[in-house]
């Protein structure tokens, strides 16, 4: 499908975009397709010491090893309750291979431009600077997670 | 590039690679017509294939060489140094032309008239009669490992290097998958797959050990420019020098071979040049007229040890000493208890260069350091033997591989680490035994843990602790020691559990981790699991330990550099019975020995007549003994007021490095160092002024004018210096936070944090203070802030460097005065523009 958004002239993909949509403490958000690796289950992850600490630790993704970032502790969160078995969305970014470990991964959906809005002026500072805007879906919004943002972490800016 | 004109390079770059060799030999026996026609036909082939590609100039370039070879293959000319002198000149020629070819794809443009005239002069034998009595020496015997063998029969195909790495990762994967498969099949017994996985097992372990085969390359690559380095060092320097090289065909991984390429260039070139003397003083020291250097490869348990030797005068241990004592890498004191081997250790620190006159060749003020630090890297240590009148060796350790190491895996915290075996030296099991013997028995001091070992006191370290993994530290009786070697320390990491050895396969830690430097790497273990690699090197620094050492390893010429400043004249002296305590000698004003009579009684506080004012005296200890005839007082003087601390008896001055143990410490005690090998108490200053008068820094607040607290961060990876600022300038009536460096204060402006003011180290490793001050000026929330400069070296030239830098004021290092002043003046003022 991520071939498929690629090849299509620039104006249609103006008009439709595909995005993985998943959720984060109730709020459901959308990864661009293109941008994804792959989606896991639960993982045994590897605690990191002395790491920042929106860093879960890392796990091992078919012989390569994935850093994992959890996005509740990106996006200032509550932990997620206990017994909670995290997915993780997995992401290129710098060469590296990235894991974003979010509550829930749901669906693959195309959205529509004409429900896109750029972020509204009074959304929380924590979410303004990972989101790259919002889709007004029927029954709930949808907030575009910026993924490079969300995976540059300090100690390389 | 067209693919001809890329198979054209790498084809003569090898070829030039042996033409060097060759034509040393060459020089040393001018009648071997083998190497001769080795080398005519070399250079025909490289003049023929340029006229196919049309290159020009380096056709005619070969073509004036070839033409003297020629001659010399007819006969019509004999081999002498200066002809010699003039093929090598017109191969450089080649070399450079065929370097801006690789780079560019064409021939640079330039004109080689000089050299072609001077080549066919001499073909033409105008210029080659007058130098023939110059002939070598013919007892000179041609050295075993130079012998070219000129046989090309092996079959072989060009592969690219990147080829070779995607199958050396493919094939670590594979191992790592057949272990995982192995561990699982242990779990399953009767497995039908149990036969074929033993065989697939077998079968990837051929595969590893062919695959790393084709990784391997012959030590002798990295030699070959030797000879031809150590002939135009001979020739520069008026020496005689004769280079030997054994082991040539000892094999290692070509990664590790280019790494180690430049510091063997390196230290031969210093062989050569400072360790060999003159043929004349060699004569008169009774030695024959040639210097001896000599290259020897061999494996010794997974390991390759490289020897360089020469017979020279051997290091000059006064030199280095004096040299040593310059730059204030130890004090006299430290040099005197120390033994030659150990003197001369100091070579391998940053700015020590014993070469009395600088030449051309070296003795420029970097070197060994670099060669240490680069061995290091990859995991390597270096090490001297200096016979003084009869020549150095050096000895160079390094792993044959860094792809795939053994690893020792031990567990700290509930959590699995592994720490490479190439730096553990042993596993000690502490417990106590049952005749009370303190052999193995973690002892501690102010809660720094020791351990003895075989009558030496072990540092040790605590993995979970360094690591904040959370868990206290369970109880000693039974944890595991690991004995690291850091350099020349030895440091006690105390581990809760050891497993066994694995071979991993190091994997570099992602981006976002490289600041953490205990880690070297991470790998993924046979069961699946990912691990994080310890690096002991980044341990010990962590820790301090190598700070007080006489022999510091040097991870990083940069860090080295930061820490060599920081040693510290401490003032050590006794207090509270048999207490030995210690205070920065730069906060001490004076010291006085007050006779009793002297000490009056002020609101029941004793106090004394101190140049025609009232000093307060505090005591250290609670109690004090006011019977004693003289009272030896720390005088503390800040602008015209003074306090007196009360002491026992002063002990000493030394010059040390200071790392001090933090945390859980008395009142009036900023923690607890190692000071000439004895663990002492260090004094906060800032604590005992206010004991004194609790007005004492009221002169230095913004008294009134402004109700707000003014917040000032102060940036220094020194500790103590933080620990002595924080409570000195919280004294002084400011807010202060601390950040451990310029990145770490860089992230508390990205979090929105805001100061009135910055007071920065200059010396920092990763980020200098300048670095840090310009970033910050160059924009941000931070960026009209007031910075002071806080630094050891005040140098005008500093303070210019400074001032560039954008800081708004320069103030020296334990001076704390001028920094309240400076502070003072640039907030109560608006910033300077």
């Amino acid at each position: 499908m991520s071939i498929d958004v690629l090849e299509r002239p620039e104006a249609v993909i103006d008009d439709e975009r595909v995005f993985v949509m998943l959720t984060v403490a109730g709020q459901t958000c959308g990864v661009p397709v293109a941008s994804v690796r792959d989606i896991l289950g639960e993982q045994a992850i590897t605690r990191i010491p002395l790491a920042p600490p929106e860093i879960a630790g890392s796990l091992n993704l078919r012989g390569r090893i994935v850093t994992a970032v959890d996005l509740r502790r990106r996006l200032n969160l509550p932990p997620p309750p206990e017994g909670h078995k995290p997915m993780s969305v997995v992401a290129e970014h710098g060469g590296e291979l990235y894991a974003l470990l979010v509550d829930q991964v749901s669906e693959v959906m195309s959205l529509k431009a004409e429900d896109f809005e750029s972020n509204p002026p009074t959304l929380e500072q924590a979410w303004a600077v990972f989101s790259t805007g919002i889709y007004r879906l029927e029954d709930r919004l949808l907030v575009v997670l910026d993924v490079p943002k969300l995976l540059a972490l300090s100690g390389e800016d | 590039m067209d693919d001809l004109l890329a198979d054209f390079l790498t084809e003569t770059n090898e070829n030039l690679a042996e033409l060097d060799v060759a034509l040393v030999t060459l020089e040393r026996t001018p009648n071997d017509e083998a190497t001769l026609s080795f080398i005519f036909r070399l250079v025909h082939t490289i003049k023929g294939t340029c006229g196919f590609l049309g290159l020009p100039r380096l056709e005619r370039v070969a073509h004036a060489g070839e033409n003297v070879l020629g001659k010399i293959r007819d006969k019509a000319l004999t081999v002498t140094p200066d002809i010699v002198s003039q093929i090598l000149a017109a191969l450089d020629c080649v070399k450079s032309i065929v370097a801006h070819l690789g780079a560019a794809g064409t021939e640079p443009a330039g004109d080689d008239a000089d050299l072609i005239a001077t080549l066919n002069a001499t073909a033409s034998g105008q210029t080659a009669a007058p130098e023939s009595e110059k002939n070598p020496e013919p007892e000179v015997a041609p050295a075993s490992a130079l012998t070219v063998t000129p046989t090309a029969a092996v079959q072989t195909i060009r592969v690219t290097v990147d080829v070779l790495e995607d199958l050396m990762t493919l094939v670590s994967e594979l191992v790592l998958t057949r272990n995982q498969l192995l561990q699982l099949a242990r779990s399953q017994e009767n497995a039908a797959f149990s036969v074929p996985l033993q065989r697939l097992s077998h079968i990837t372990s051929d595969l590893q050990e062919g695959v790393m085969k084709t990784r391997m390359q012959p030590i002798g690559n990295a030699w070959n420019k030797l000879p031809r380095l150590v002939r135009d060092l001979s020739r520069e320097m008026n020496k005689k020098i004769e280079l030997t090289m054994l082991g040539a065909d000892t094999e290692l991984d070509r990664q590790v071979l280019e790494f180690i390429k430049d510091p063997l260039t390196h230290m031969v070139r210093n062989s050569g040049d400072h360790g060999l003397e003159t043929p004349d003083e060699r004569r008169a020291a009774g030695k024959p007229e040639s210097g001896r250097i000599s290259l020897n490869a061999f494996h010794e348990g997974g390991h390759i040890i490289i020897e360089i030797a020469d017979d020279g005068r051997g290091l000059a241990i006064d030199r280095i000493k004096a040299k040593a004592l310059a730059n204030g890498l130890a004090s006299e004191a430290e040099l005197a208890v120390m033994s030659d081997d150990q003197i001369a250790r100091f070579i391998f620190r940053a700015g020590l260069s014993t070469a009395a006159k600088l030449t051309a060749v070296s003795g420029r003020g970097v070197g060994m350091d670099v060669v240490k630090t680069n061995i290091e890297r990859i995991g390597g240590t270096v090490d001297l033997k200096n016979k003084p009148g009869h020549g150095t060796t050096f000895i160079i350790k390094i792993p044959l591989t860094l792809a795939i190491v053994s690893a020792l895996i031990v567990e700290a915290g509930h959590e699995r680490f592994a720490i490479p075996q190439l730096s553990v030296v042993e596993l000690v099991r502490a417990r106590r035994e049952a005749d009370g013997t303190t052999e193995s028995v973690i002892e501690r001091i102010n809660g720094t843990p020791f351990l003895r070992l075989r009558r030496r006191l072990l540092p040790l370290v605590s993995l979970s602790g360094l690591l904040q993994l959370g868990v206290p530290q369970t109880d000693d009786d039974g944890a595991y020691i690991v004995v690291a070697q850091v350099g020349t320390n030895m440091l006690g990491i105390i581990v809760d559990r050891v497993f066994d050895t694995e071979e991993i396969v190091v994997k570099p830690v992602t981006a976002i981790l490289r600041h953490v430097t205990m880690f070297s790497g991470n790998t993924i273990l046979g069961d699946g699991s990912v691990i994080m690699i310890l690096d002991p090197n980044g341990i010990a620094r962590a820790t301090g330990i190598g700070a007080g050492g006489e022999a510091k390893p040097a991870p990083v010429a940069a860090t080295e550099k930061a820490h060599s400043g920081q040693k510290t004249t401490m003032l050590l002296f006794r207090a509270n019975g048999d207490q030995k305590m210690a205070v920065p000698l730069g906060l001490v004003a004076r010291l006085e020995d007050i006779p009793r009579e002297r000490i009056e009684l002020s609101c029941g506080e004793p106090v004394t007549q101190y140049r025609g004012k009232l000093m307060p005296l505090v005591p250290i200890s609670g109690n004090h003994d006011l019977e004693r005839a003289t009272q030896p007082v720390l005088v503390f003087a800040d602008r015209d007021r003074a306090m007196g601390l009360m002491v026992d008896s002063i002990i000493d001055v030394v010059d040390d490095h200071l790392a001090i143990e933090l945390g859980g410490v008395r009142p009036g005690m900023l923690g607890t160092a190692v000071i000439r090998g004895e663990a002492m108490d260090i004094v906060d200053t800032g604590y005992w002024l206010t004991r004194a008068a609790t007005d004492w820094f009221d002169g230095a607040a913004p008294a009134g004018q402004d109700v707000r607290q003014r917040h000032v961060l102060v940036v220094d990876d020194n500790a103590f210096f933080r620990q002595l600022l924080v409570p000195t300038l919280g004294a002084a009536g400011y807010q202060v936070s601390a950040a451990a460096g310029a990145e770490e204060a860089l992230r508390l402006r990205d979090a929105g944090r805001l100061f009135d003011a910055i007071v920065s180290d200059i010396d920092m490793p990763d980020m200098d203070g300048l670095t840090f001050c310009r970033t910050v000026r160059a924009g941000g929330a931070w960026a009209a802030l007031p910075i002071i400069a806080m630094t050891a070296r005040a140098e005008p030239r500093d303070i210019a460097l400074g001032r560039a830098a954008g800081f708004t004021d320069y103030v020296t290092k334990s001076r704390r005065e001028d920094l309240t002043e400076a502070l003072r003046a640039c907030l109560t003022e608006p910033a300077l523009a």
